[in-house]
């Protein structure tokens, strides 16, 4: 178990370093930052002056290696845009879009597993019919399609929620929150409902497809000849079961609810990450690009090793340590 | 030693479909005693299963009871559905299934899938609980029961496991076990001391067994009485050692010759011609005369014989005659 840990993060760290490698690459070949710095009234001296200053006359292998070392301490650099340090930005931006994306996915997976199951064992009711049918919407309209509807129909028509922004937040120092106040939350539902749609559509498929696989099985028809109820059966029995495929799904789509964050807060304008990165693609402000690159990854690096420990968790057949007597 | 713990008369079980009703169970009746195996036997599709789902209430729909009574210690239990047939599962009858590896839930300890079966029975505490399915696993002789409760289904053989699964059947003290295919998946040597075992415990307890199988052997060797079965109907029914040592049904004494036996030397195994009518094509008369060598013009035409209006022990009309060579 301790031997499997430790080879998960060094594949891990090895998948950091390729995505390091990528995201340095950004800085030789897509575009020149210098260009956009200075003015059209430049001159040589200027323009060799600030090369230097970035660092961006020394060889390539150099480059790499001081942006790496760099990057482990949390310091990607001045922003080329802002000229202020890359963590900073990344630092007051980044709670804005953990909360929608905690929001949301709480959302997705509780209405998702809840529909999910509900569909599976009322396979043959009106509601579970119903609920598929308009679940497909949810799997086949894109994000910013759901995004401009609820805009119109809640922010627009009703007036009930804003149409864009965070709302009113608390700053605690080193985290801002907007879930103390009204206006925040009530900022966050639109957002969040455009965000979680698609996953919780795709996680109530899954779990129903799951569930109704289960339910074949003969170990539930065991425990239904020995008389268990129903209530034990489906959630003891069968949702246990049923889990293990789902949290794979649901630990990839954590991961892209975050890094897919960036249509929802465009289409909100939400002050997040993803807003930061789609403005920092225009300004081609490649150091917030390679936080942002660097950042996504290490989260999808770290929600995946989660993943792989709960399948410990939940199945016990993994967990090999010699004690087992059979195959 | 009052009536039979479970009696069966004139059961039918009936599937619509489009191309019309099935009946994969045809007016069916047999009693079981206390302490008593009675052993199920036929090919595939004979019915066996499906009788011992019926008995259970355990019918996958569209199938379903259509005629015919299931009486549990006299009271009659062929039309209780949902919870009241449930508190009856697993309390006054257990059922045993074919494939020990996939009975048990992977997720849950054996100690759990036992507790949790005690407690939604007895009314017993919960330490209470876990001292019965400690007893329980030592019952059906798995070594090391206190140290093993913890185990997850995974940790035990395939022997071991289809001992937790009749564990399970009985920790509820049942009255009746329908066992489907007990020892089908399991190797030989394994399935010799699952059927030791499910006949020590029926004859210690007193347990009523149903023993669903195809295996002429395992009859052989656990059952008390046996009824065979072809078609759905019951072809035969009587004690196991007149039943195979002197078959009466020529379906039977053709499934005898068509056995090989460890003391039948190097003769030649016999065959069936044929094979078992589908469900949708049941000839008139005897549902076996196309098959049956003795077969004449009243075999053909209705009314087909029965148990009840034959000799109660073959549903033939001209049933072989002991001491008579067996026909192919």
């Amino acid at each position: 178990m301790l031997a499997y840990i430790i080879r998960r993060v060094a594949q891990s760290v090895l998948v950091l370093l390729i995505t390091g490698f990528v995201a340095f690459s950004m800085f030789s070949y897509v575009g020149d930052p210098v260009e956009n710095m200075l003015g059209q009234e430049r001159t040589q001296a200027d323009v060799d002056r600030l090369r230097e200053q970035l660092g961006l006359d020394q060889p390539f292998v150099v480059q790499y290696a001081k942006f790496l070392g760099q990057a482990v301490q949390g310091n990607f650099g001045l922003s080329y845009r802002q000229g202020r340090p890359v963590s900073d930005i990344l630092s007051e931006r980044l709670p804005a879009t953990l909360e929608l994306a905690a929001v949301s996915g709480l959302m997705a997976l509780a209405g998702g597993i809840g529909l999910g199951i509900f569909t599976a064992i009322r396979r043959r009711g009106v509601g579970a019919n119903v609920i598929m049918t308009l679940s497909l919407v949810g799997v086949s309209l894109p994000t910013f399609l759901i995004g401009i509807l609820l805009i119109y129909v809640f922010a627009v028509q009703l007036g009930w929620l804003p149409s864009f922004g965070r709302g009113e937040v608390t700053d605690l120092g080193w985290w801002t929150t907007g879930f103390l106040t009204v206006s925040g939350l009530k900022a966050l539902v639109l957002p969040a409902i455009t965000l979680g749609l698609y996953q919780m559509t795709l996680i109530m498929r899954l779990v129903r497809t799951e569930m109704l696989e289960v339910l074949r099985m003969d170990y539930i028809r065991f425990a239904r000849a020995r008389g268990l109820r129903e209530r034990a059966i489906n959630f003891r029995h069968a949702l246990k079961n049923t889990l293990v495929p789902v949290i794979t799904i649901t630990g990839l789509q954590l991961g892209s609810i975050i890094a897919f964050a960036i249509i929802t807060e465009t289409v909100f304008q939400w002050p997040g990450v993803g807003l930061l990165f789609i403005n920092a693609i225009q300004f081609v402000d490649i150091p917030v690009m390679a936080a942002y690159l660097m950042m996504i990854s290490v989260m999808f690096v770290a929600i995946n090793l989660v993943v792989d420990l709960l399948y410990f968790a939940i199945d016990p057949r993994l967990r090999v340590d010699g004690r087992s007597g059979g195959h | 030693m009052t009536g039979p713990v479970l009696s069966v008369r004139d059961l039918v079980v009936e599937i619509p479909t489009r191309r019309g009703v099935l009946r994969p169970v045809d007016r069916v009746s047999y009693d079981i005693a206390a302490g008593e195996i009675l052993g199920v036997v036929g090919e595939s599709g004979a019915g066996k299963s499906m009788t011992g789902n019926a008995v259970i209430g355990l019918l996958d729909r569209p199938a379903r009871i259509t005629a015919g009574e299931i009486l549990l210690t006299g009271e009659p239990i062929h039309g209780l559905n949902g919870e009241a047939l449930r508190r009856l599962r697993g309390r006054r009858m257990g059922m045993i299934f074919q494939d020990p590896l996939t009975s048990l839930n992977p997720l849950l300890t054996v100690g759990d899938q036992l507790t949790e079966t005690i407690l939604e029975h007895l009314p017993v505490s919960a330490a209470e609980a876990r001292k019965r399915a400690i007893a329980a696993l030592e019952e059906v002789g798995i070594p090391a029961a206190r140290q093993r409760i913890g185990s997850y289904p995974h940790e035990f053989s395939g022997g071991m496991r289809q001992r937790v699964v009749i564990a399970l059947a009985l920790c509820a003290e049942p009255e009746l076990i329908v066992a489907d295919e007990p020892t089908t998946a399991l190797d030989v040597s394994v399935q010799a001391q699952i059927i030791a075992l499910l006949k020590r415990l029926c004859r210690e307890r007193g347990v009523a067994v149903m023993l669903v199988t195809h295996d002429m052997g395992v009859i052989a060797e656990a059952a008390d009485r046996v009824a065979v079965m072809y078609a759905g109907r019951l072809a035969e029914l009587g004690p196991v050692r007149e039943v195979v040592g002197n078959a009466r049904h020529p379906y039977t004494a053709g499934l005898m010759a068509s056995t090989p036996s460890a003391s039948g030397g190097h003769r030649r195994l016999r065959q069936i011609p044929g094979a078992m009518p589908r469900l949708d094509a049941v000839p008139d008369g005897c549902p076996f005369h196309p098959r049956c060598e003795r077969a004449e013009a009243r075999c053909r035409q209705a009314p087909e014989p029965m148990l009840q209006t034959c000799d109660g022990r073959a549903a033939c009309w001209f049933p072989v005659v002991a001491d008579e060579e067996v026909p192919a």
